[in-house]
C-alpha cells in the first residue's frame, strides 16, 4: 500500500525543484526546517528520529536539500520527511510536513481485533513492517 | 499501488536551440540590459577604481556572451565566479562585492543578491570537529548568493600546522568545486598577504578565476569621494572649506593608519561634529544654509593640522 503521510500526499511525487520551492516557502515564512526519518509507519508514531539538527537562519534551500540527500543516502529504505516549525507565539507547531522518501516496498497495515468484555471488539492497526526489528524492516529491493 | 522514492528526479528544462543562422542581439536581451544598468550605476556612484570597473565590465561581457552561446546550444560549462579582491583598507572591496552580487544576480548566475560577509571567526571552530559545521553553516547561509570572506588570509596560519583554518579552506574548496554549488566565493584582503595565502594552497589559486586589485585612491579622488559623501547626507563645503579639505587629505594620506574612503568618512563625521558644536554655541537663529554648510574652520579644526604645523 502507498502510505499517505503529511502534506502533498495525494499529489504526484514532488521533484527536487518542487521540494526546494516548498522549503523556500517555509524559510520565507521564518520556519526553521528539520529532517526526520523512521522505519515505523504507524500513524501514531509522531516522533521520528531527527537527522542532524533543525536548520536555522537559512534563506535558501540548498543546505536543506543537501541534508535530505545525505539522509536518503544513509537510510535508503526509510521514510524521510521534511518538517517546518512555526515558532510564533500562539502557533508553536509544525506548519508543514511532507515525505521526501519512502521505502520501495510498503507492505501496509494489519487490522488486529481483540475481544474485550461483553462481546466488545477492540481494533488496532499494526504495520506489517514492524514485525521485524528496527533497522531490518525494509529490505533493499 | 507501487511504492518508491518520494522525490522524482527533476525533469531537464527543455530550451529550444536557436538555428545556426539566427542572430542574437546582445544589447536587446533583458538580462544584459539589467546588468548594464547595474554597471552604469556603479560607474556613476564609485569614484576612481578604473581598473576594477574595467574588470567588472569584462566579467559582465563574458557572462552575457556565455548566455548567448548557450542559446545556440554551444558548449556550456559553468563559469567560475570565485574571485579575490585585494587592496588597501577602505578601497571599496565590500561595496564592490555588493555590486558584483547585484550584477551576477541580474545576469542570472546567482539566485539572490545577498552578500554574507564572514571572517575567520565565522568559519573556524575552537576545537576538533567544530570547524566543519561552522563553515558549512556559513556556506548554507550564503547559498545562492555571495560569500564574502574578509581578511581571508587569516584562514592560513603557517606558524601553526595544526590550525583549523586549513580545514575551513578544504571545505570551501569542496563547495567551490561542486557542480551543485550555487554561490560565488570572494576572498578579500590586503594584496601582499593575500598573495601568500593564495600561494599557500595550489588548489585555491587555481579555483579563483578573477583576481581584482583595488588601487589606493589619489588625492583628487578622495576629495571627490568626500564631496559625494557630503552630498548624500545633504551637506556641502563652502568655497574656503574645499581647499582646506584638500590639504587635510594630503596631510592625512601621509599619516599612518590611513584607510582611504573610510578615513574620509570619519574625517567628515568629525567635521560635522565641529559644525554642530559651532552652531549650537552661536547666538541667534540659524538658517537652512547654515545647517548644510561646513566652513573652513570646521575642517581646519582637525588635529591633523595641529600635528602638521
Amino acid at each position: 500500500m502507498y502510505l499517505r503521510h503529511g502534506t502533498f500526499s495525494y499529489l504526484p511525487e514532488l521533484t527536487e525543484d518542487e521540494v526546494a520551492a516548498q522549503i523556500r516557502y517555509a524559510l520565507g515564512n521564518g520556519w526553521p526546517v528539520s529532517i526526520e526519518y523512521t522505519d515505523d509507519p504507524h500513524p501514531r508514531n509522531v516522533y521520528w528520529e531527527l537527522w542532524g539538527l533543525p536548520m536555522f537562519d537559512l534563506a535558501e534551500p540548498d543546505a536543506v536539500l543537501r541534508e535530505i540527500l545525505d539522509c536518503r543516502a544513509a537510510f535508503p529504505q526509510y521514510y524521510v520527511r521534511v518538517l517546518a516549525y512555526d515558532a510564533r507565539l500562539g502557533r508553536q507547531t509544525t506548519a508543514l510536513s511532507f515525505l521526501v522518501q519512502r521505502p520501495s516496498r510498503e507492505p501496509g497495515f494489519r487490522l488486529a481485533r481483540t475481544e474485550a468484555h461483553d462481546r466488545v471488539q477492540r481494533y488496532a492497526v499494526q504495520p506489517y513492517a514492524t514485525q521485524a526489528p528496527p533497522g531490518a524492516r525494509y529490505e533493499a529491493p | 499501488m507501487t511504492g518508491g522514492f518520494a522525490m522524482r528526479p527533476a525533469e531537464p528544462a527543455v530550451e529550444e536551440v536557436l538555428d545556426a543562422a539566427a542572430l542574437v542581439d546582445l544589447n536587446a536581451d533583458e538580462t544584459s540590459l539589467r546588468a548594464r544598468a547595474v554597471l552604469a550605476e556603479f560607474d556613476r556612484d564609485m569614484v576612481g577604481l578604473a581598473g576594477v570597473k574595467r574588470r567588472l565590465a569584462e566579467i559582465a561581457a563574458l557572462l552575457v556572451v556565455r548566455r548567448a552561446r548557450a542559446r545556440f546550444g554551444l558548449s556550456d560549462r559553468k563559469p567560475s565566479l570565485h574571485m579575490s579582491f585585494t587592496g588597501g583598507p577602505g578601497t571599496g572591496k565590500t561595496t564592490v562585492a555588493l555590486r558584483m552580487a547585484e550584477m551576477l544576480h541580474a545576469l542570472g548566475y546567482l539566485r539572490t543578491q545577498r552578500v554574507v560577509v564572514v571572517t575567520r571567526d565565522d568559519l573556524v571552530g575552537q576545537f576538533i570537529g567544530h570547524t566543519a559545521p561552522k563553515t558549512k553553516e556559513a556556506i548554507a547561509r550564503a547559498a545562492g548568493g555571495v560569500l564574502f570572506i574578509d581578511e581571508a588570509y587569516y584562514l592560513h596560519r603557517p606558524e601553526n600546522e595544526r590550525d583549523y583554518g586549513q580545514e575551513a579552506v578544504e571545505i570551501l574548496l569542496q563547495e567551490m568545486e561542486s557542480e551543485r554549488g550555487s554561490l560565488a566565493v570572494i576572498f578579500a584582503g590586503y594584496a601582499d598577504r593575500m598573495e601568500a595565502f593564495l600561494s599557500s594552497n595550489p588548489g585555491l589559486s587555481s579555483r579563483v578565476a578573477h583576481h581584482i586589485h583595488f588601487d589606493d585612491y589619489t588625492h583628487d579622488e578622495l576629495v571627490r569621494i568626500g564631496e559625494l559623501m557630503l552630498a548624500r547626507d545633504d551637506y556641502r563645503f563652502d568655497p574656503d572649506a574645499r581647499p582646506a579639505f584638500r590639504s587635510y587629505v594630503e596631510l592625512r594620506t601621509a599619516m599612518p593608519r590611513f584607510a582611504n574612503a573610510r578615513s574620509i568618512r570619519n574625517a567628515l563625521e568629525r567635521c560635522r561634529l565641529r559644525q554642530a558644536t559651532r552652531l549650537a554655541a552661536a547666538p541667534g537663529p540659524v538658517s537652512r544654509a547654515d545647517l548644510i554648510t561646513l566652513t573652513e574652520a570646521d575642517v581646519r579644526g582637525s588635529s591633523v593640522f595641529a600635528r602638521g604645523s
